[in-house]
């Protein structure tokens, strides 16, 4: 890491990026949820598609949801060709994003290391290195020694109780910072004439049969030609407006910020065993999540024991970690599938389009998924890339079943 | 850290149970006749509601049974002033 003066890329107060504008009675797209995936969706349809007649409701503040509460992972390496071709899609335009939206991001290619603990990990490890390899995305296999060269602040003695095995290691993989993607895509989509209307929560649907024709909100009724749902945890709430039943679940994900330190962690290191995950991010916090809570919830908060596992393996797998402070602990609501893979795509409503359970990795879809589902929402048909993706996987039994490398316990 | 009263042991910690998901979802009654979309909703579909769930949990590091609790899934709170807690509750 070169040393940077502190705050020189921090960009204009978010005050200033956007208006707040009022809602207007109709539009020809209503993206329900500012969030990460609601603001990209809306900025692909006006540079795609030329939809620039849009609204992005938000209920509360902009990107102040999951977007504000997540630990800003950007990855590619799953296993399943499906899941491989959206996440690299989105890996892509990461990689051109702040020259697209030209505004600093932060994004910073610093490498992922997702440790194996076992035999049988080192294995299903090295099988993915290889499914990865085959869908173009950069992969390799690390033994311990060469893990130690990478980030050396980690113990790969052989003494823990779950000694580091080894590693796939992604290069191209990285974090960046979340608020200032929200803020660039708002400013740009502000500039583009779209509407991100804040305090603004969709409390149903105006019908005409089986077609979605607006939604009704605590700021009034707005028509739409279609409807995107973008609101993560929530969604299932929306969806019982319609009677439409979703595969998801809402549980709390929880995170943590250490105080700020010197810059000691190069990388982002990952482990499923032990379960943790932290990268230090640009200002010097170390930012560390787990798994989910087991049970449904939509309180933003989740229980203590949580922390403390995720602070065991922390602790044991960085053992200087020991004397960091904890600064700030809080939680998402994600919507978890029984395949642990998102759905995108189509609705048994005409002009409802769904985009949810992405469950704990959500971020680093950002791009991929504006570009997807605006594809699906200007077409009405979903983009190759998330056409594996739809509904309709739960009944022919097509799962996408990234259990194994969500990188997460749900 | 949810405080959950098992019907047996009493209230315990929340680290002494393991989550079950929703309650009372039942197996079909006659399998061989279930459409493809109906057995989807068997096994992939449970209600997520903002509110009170009726829910499965085992007291793991306890007496290790099963038994039903509902519980708000926003602030929290446990009912334990109804049937649905009682030890006999069983799901099929």
């Amino acid at each position: 890491m070169t040393p940077r003066t502190p705050g020189a890329e921090l960009p204009e107060h978010p005050d200033w990026l956007w208006h707040s504008p009022e809602p207007k009675k109709s539009y020809d797209v209503v993206i329900v949820g500012g969030g990460g995936h609601g603001l990209a969706t809306a900025y692909y349809l006006a540079v795609n598609h030329g939809i620039t007649n849009v609204a992005v409701l938000e209920g509360g503040w902009l990107a102040g949801g999951n977007m504000a509460r997540n630990t800003t992972i950007i990855r590619s390496n799953y296993l399943w060709d499906e899941s491989a071709g959206l996440y690299e899609h989105s890996l892509k335009l990461w990689e051109g994003l702040e020259e697209a939206l030209d505004y600093p991001l932060l994004f910073s290619q610093r490498g992922v290391l997702n440790l194996a603990h076992s035999l049988q990990e080192v294995r299903d490890s090295v099988r993915r290195v290889e499914a990865n390899k085959l869908n173009g995305v950069d992969a390799e296999w690390l033994d311990p020694a060469q893990v130690a060269e990478i980030c050396p602040i980690l113990n790969t003695s052989e003494d823990l109780r779950y000694p580091v095995m080894g590693a796939t290691w992604q290069p191209r993989a990285g974090i960046a910072k979340h608020d200032h993607v929200a803020w660039g895509f708002a400013r740009e989509l502000d500039r583009m004439g779209v509407d991100l209307v804040q305090n603004c929560q969709v409390t149903g649907f105006e019908r005409v049969g089986d077609r979605v024709v607006g939604v009704t909100t605590t700021r009034g009724a707005i028509r739409a030609g279609k409807v995107a749902l973008a609101a993560a945890g929530q969604t299932s709430v929306l969806a019982d407006e319609l009677g439409l039943r979703l595969p998801i679940q809402s549980h709390p994900l929880q995170a943590l910020v250490s105080e700020l330190l010197e810059p000691v962690h190069p990388t982002v290191v990952m482990s499923n065993a032990v379960h943790v995950y932290v990268s230090q991010a640009h200002k010097g916090e170390l930012v560390l999540g787990a798994g989910i809570d087991s049970y449904n919830s939509y309180g933003q908060r989740g229980a203590f024991h949580t922390i403390e596992r995720e602070m065991t393996a922390a602790v044991e797998l960085f053992p200087m970690f020991s004397r960091a402070h904890v600064l700030r602990t809080w939680a998402g609501v994600v919507d978890v599938t029984p395949d642990a893979s998102a759905i995108m795509g189509l609705t048994p409503f005409d002009g409802l389009y769904v985009n949810c359970g992405w469950g704990t990795g959500g971020f680093k879809a950002t791009p991929g998924v504006g570009w997807c589902y605006a594809h699906t929402i200007a077409h009405d048909e979903p983009h190759p890339l998330n056409a594996p993706f739809g509904l309709d996987r739960f009944t022919t039994g097509a799962l996408v079943d990234e259990h194994g490398a969500a990188g997460v316990a749900h | 850290m949810l405080l959950i009263p098992c019907p047996w042991c009493g209230p315990r910690n929340e680290i002494e149970f393991h989550y079950g998901g929703q309650a009372d979802v039942s197996y079909p009654e006659d399998p061989d006749s279930v459409s493809d979309v109906d057995w989807a909703h068997f096994l992939f579909y449970r209600d997520n509601p903002k509110g009170v769930l009726a829910e499965r949990w085992s007291h793991q590091a306890g007496c290790r049974r099963w038994f039903t609790l509902r519980r708000n899934t926003v602030t929290n709170e446990i009912h334990v002033d109804d049937d649905a807690s009682e030890a006999g509750a069983v799901t099929r």
